[in-house]
């Protein structure tokens, strides 16, 4: 893991030393809530409907079990016992107090974490693939680069005011567990022929009210070039998208309204003219040091085939479903990386409590070398599991009602806060989620189902990524009533895909029911367990589910 | 530092008091870290270019080049973030000045033009920020390459004259050409300290 040296550690001092003195001349008086909010906003502090939320980063999704037990520690200190794990990779605490929050900073800081680029129109937390540098599919680690990017963007002078949100991805695998293609810009880590590491670059996605699918911008960029790219695009997009109507205003909008070609153009020329000073090339041996951080746990060899995770498999049905489902295969012959569902039947999905990221910290400690990685799905991950430690691990997980085997089934939902929280929501998204995943939620059923992202949004910000649910829910008010719109098709892998909306929408009480219309209708036309909803949703079209919910036309 | 190549000026013997709080502010130039006499006059578009250091529109400034080559007085000249940089760029060696526009603090697009002015352009005449122009904004204007601001913002000015200037003097990102000295810090090569 990154670890912070003494430059590092000033900064982020110095930008909390700089809130606290805000905080208090807010809490005196002396500045008005509109003069504090972009000052606050620049610290990850948010107002939502009921109190203020303060939104922390985990860098690329990757964190410690000692920085896990401090979100522990501020979950049950300054919050009400719990934290909410997003589809960014961060943490979001519902309950602070303002007059808290510079001693949650410093706590914070006390573990190299805070809470910058969190929020306002700045480049975001940098995000990656949760599995990165344990994926068995693995290219190269992309860690070190959003590492490299999650340094440059900090307060960047020329960047910290654009016209909307700016957000990256990167991955390392040709498998996308990032949504690259749904970000502004996507970075796909890869090797040329000549084994060099560079990057192909993606554009331009997006979600919210216009979904798009990022466009290919450049092959092959050579790892050095990175930030001088990066650099490039920012300046198209800072001196050209659109600052008339914050919902034209992301580049997504700026790619499409001058086109993909001229956009690329734009960006060429601008980095020809940014390398012809030499000062954002990356030195080989920096990106090594840096890259040396993130170099794999030295993993005690361990057999290929665990016997003690075959015993355990034929001991239990549970045991067997859990890592059926949320074991991915390791690089190292021997390990595994495990998904820590946050998805129990009937809960909110990506909450945790205090309690459970204790749990989540010690066992870490005792399987993964203490590492554990914050998905875009909003689940856990410990990277480096051996599969001998896999039953310990197990029951581990289930003293803390975390083991559900779900990763990837039915009922492993994607679901944004809605309007328990959200000032701008439609409808509330948190009970549709809980009513799904107690209708699908029996094991038995949710296995024959098999593969099936389902995602929800509150409204048409799109948090919680409908647009790439294979079926996806969107919150609408029709005349003071809340509603869900179903979408089908959406997908945020390497095959991305913008859900197709089905029909009209549902009444908050009948959108379970039709959501069950649907899966039983695929289970009755898909040609065997191997085709997916998705994939039979891609071969039959929307028709024969149109006419299972709204009836031949 | 081409914060210091600016055409030389007088600087002002007093500090610019701010106006009282009701009438319409006239900016104050905050300019050397302290408040100075703003010697150039803006120029209506219609009205008659004067004697001394004229800030002219750049639609005016390009119409008119040919003509305004004959003075001999400093000419600076007005960007508005929707204009193109580069129409200047071929003249910039006869400009003492540029004036680049923030509508709002959070339209960042001018800073981008800084850079570009100062880095690609080698443009070291004053860059001044003007518009709504904040202080706590103001750090990163000249880490882009600003050295002057036109302030009309009454809590800005009252904490400008205090002393304050709300710098995170740790620096993750090199810029070509800020109006401060910046010194590589650590081993990184992108890390900065003030020097
Ligand atoms: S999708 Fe809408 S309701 Fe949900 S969190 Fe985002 S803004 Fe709020």
């Amino acid at each position: 893991m990154y670890r912070y040296d003494e430059f590092d550690h000033g900064f982020v001092k110095a930008r909390t030393a700089q809130f606290r003195d805000q905080v208090e001349r807010r809490l005196s008086g002396e500045l008005t809530e509109e003069q504090f909010k972009p000052l606050r906003l620049m610290n990850g502090v948010y107002l939502q409907l009921h109190a203020y939320m303060l939104r922390v980063s985990v860098p690329y999704g990757t964190l410690s079990s000692p920085q896990m037990r401090m979100l522990a520690h501020i979950a049950r200190t300054y919050d009400r016992g719990y934290g909410h794990f997003t589809t960014r990779q961060n943490i979001q605490f519902n309950w602070p107090a303002l007059k808290d929050i510079p001693a949650i900073l410093d706590d914070l800081a006390s573990v190299e974490m805070h809470a910058l680029q969190s929020s306002g129109n700045c480049i975001r937390n940098v995000t990656a693939d949760h599995f990165a540098g344990a994926a068995a599919d693995e290219v190269a680690d992309p860690r070190p680069y959003a590492e490299i990017l999650r340094q440059w963007s900090s307060v960047h002078p020329e960047f910290s005011y654009l016209p909307r949100k700016f957000k990256l991805a990167l991955i390392g695998a040709d498998e996308d567990r990032a949504a690259i293609q749904f970000h502004d810009i996507g970075l796909q880590l890869k090797r040329d022929a000549t084994g060099a590491l560079g990057f192909t670059v993606y554009v331009g996605g997006g979600q919210g009210r216009t979904p798009m699918i990022a466009h290919k911008v450049r092959d092959f960029l050579p790892e050095q070039d990175l930030l001088a790219y990066v650099e490039a695009i920012m300046r198209v997009y800072n001196l050209n998208g659109r600052r008339d109507n914050k919902y034209k205003a992301r580049i997504k909008i700026l790619v499409h309204e001058t086109g993909a070609e001229e956009i690329t153009r734009q960006i060429e020329a601008e980095f020809q003219e940014v390398l012809k000073t030499d000062i954002l090339r990356l030195p080989d041996e920096e990106i090594r040091r840096i890259a040396a951080y993130f170099a794999p746990p030295a993993l005690p060899e361990r057999p290929a085939r665990s016997s003690a995770l075959e015993a355990a498999r034929a001991d239990s049905r549970d045991f067997a479903d859990f890592v059926d489902r949320n074991v991915t295969p390791h690089k190292t012959a021997g390990y595994g990386l495990v998904t820590i569902s946050l998805k129990p039947v009937g809960g909110i999905p990506g909450d945790a409590t205090d309690a459970q990221m204790e749990a989540v910290a010690d066992l870490a400690e005792r399987y993964s070398q203490s590492e554990i990685r914050v998905s875009h799905e909003q689940n856990l991950v410990l990277p480096h599991v051996a599969l001998d430690d896999l039953p310990a691990l197990y029951a581990g997980l289930r003293e803390a009602g975390l083991a559900d085997g779900n990763a990837g089934l039915v009922t492993d939902i994607i679901c944004c806060p809605g309007l328990d929280y959200c000032a701008l929501a439609n409808a509330r998204s948190i009970p549709v989620a809980q009513d799904l995943s107690r209708r699908f939620g029996a094991p038995e059923r949710q296995k024959e189902i098999g593969e099936l992202k389902i995602k929800i949004s509150g409204c048409i910000n799109a948090c919680g990524h409908h647009h790439a649910g294979h079926i996806g829910l969107l919150g609408v008010d029709r005349k003071g009533e809340e509603v869900y719109q179903i979408t089908l098709g959406g997908s945020g892998d390497e095959n991305a895909a913008v859900g197709a909306l089905i029909g009209p929408g549902f009444s908050i009480a009948d959108v379970g029911g039709a959501v069950e219309t649907v899966v039983d209708t695929y289970l009755k036309l898909r040609e065997g367990p191997q085709e997916s909803f998705l994939a039979a949703v891609r071969r039959v079209g929307q028709k024969p589910f149109k006419e299972a919910l709204y009836g031949a036309a | 530092m081409n914060a210091l190549a600016r055409v030389p000026v007088e600087p002002a013997a007093t500090s610019v008091a701010a106006p009282a709080a009701s009438a319409p502010a006239e900016p104050a130039l905050w300019r050397n870290g302290r408040f100075e006499a703003d010697e150039w006059e803006r120029v209506a578009p219609d009205a008659a270019v004067p004697e001394g250091p004229a800030l002219l529109p750049l639609t005016r400034f390009l119409a008119e080049r040919q003509a305004l080559a004959a003075r001999n007085a400093p000419l600076g000249v007005v960007v508005q973030p929707d204009e193109a940089l580069e129409e200047l760029a071929p003249y910039l060696d006869r400009v003492s000045l540029v004036a680049l526009v923030f509508p709002k603090f959070a339209d960042g697009r001018a800073s981008s033009m800084a850079r570009v002015l100062r880095e690609r352009y080698g443009f070291a005449g004053e860059l001044r920020a003007t518009g709504d122009v904040l202080i706590d904004q103001m750090p990163l204007m000249r880490r882009c390459g600003f050295d002057a601001f036109e302030v009309v913002n009454e809590p800005t000015r009252r904490q400008l004259a205090a002393g304050k200037w709300p710098d995170v003097p740790y620096y993750l990102q090199p810029t070509g050409a800020p109006a401060q000295l910046e010194v590589p810090a650590g081993t990184r090569p992108w890390t900065r300290r003030p020097g």
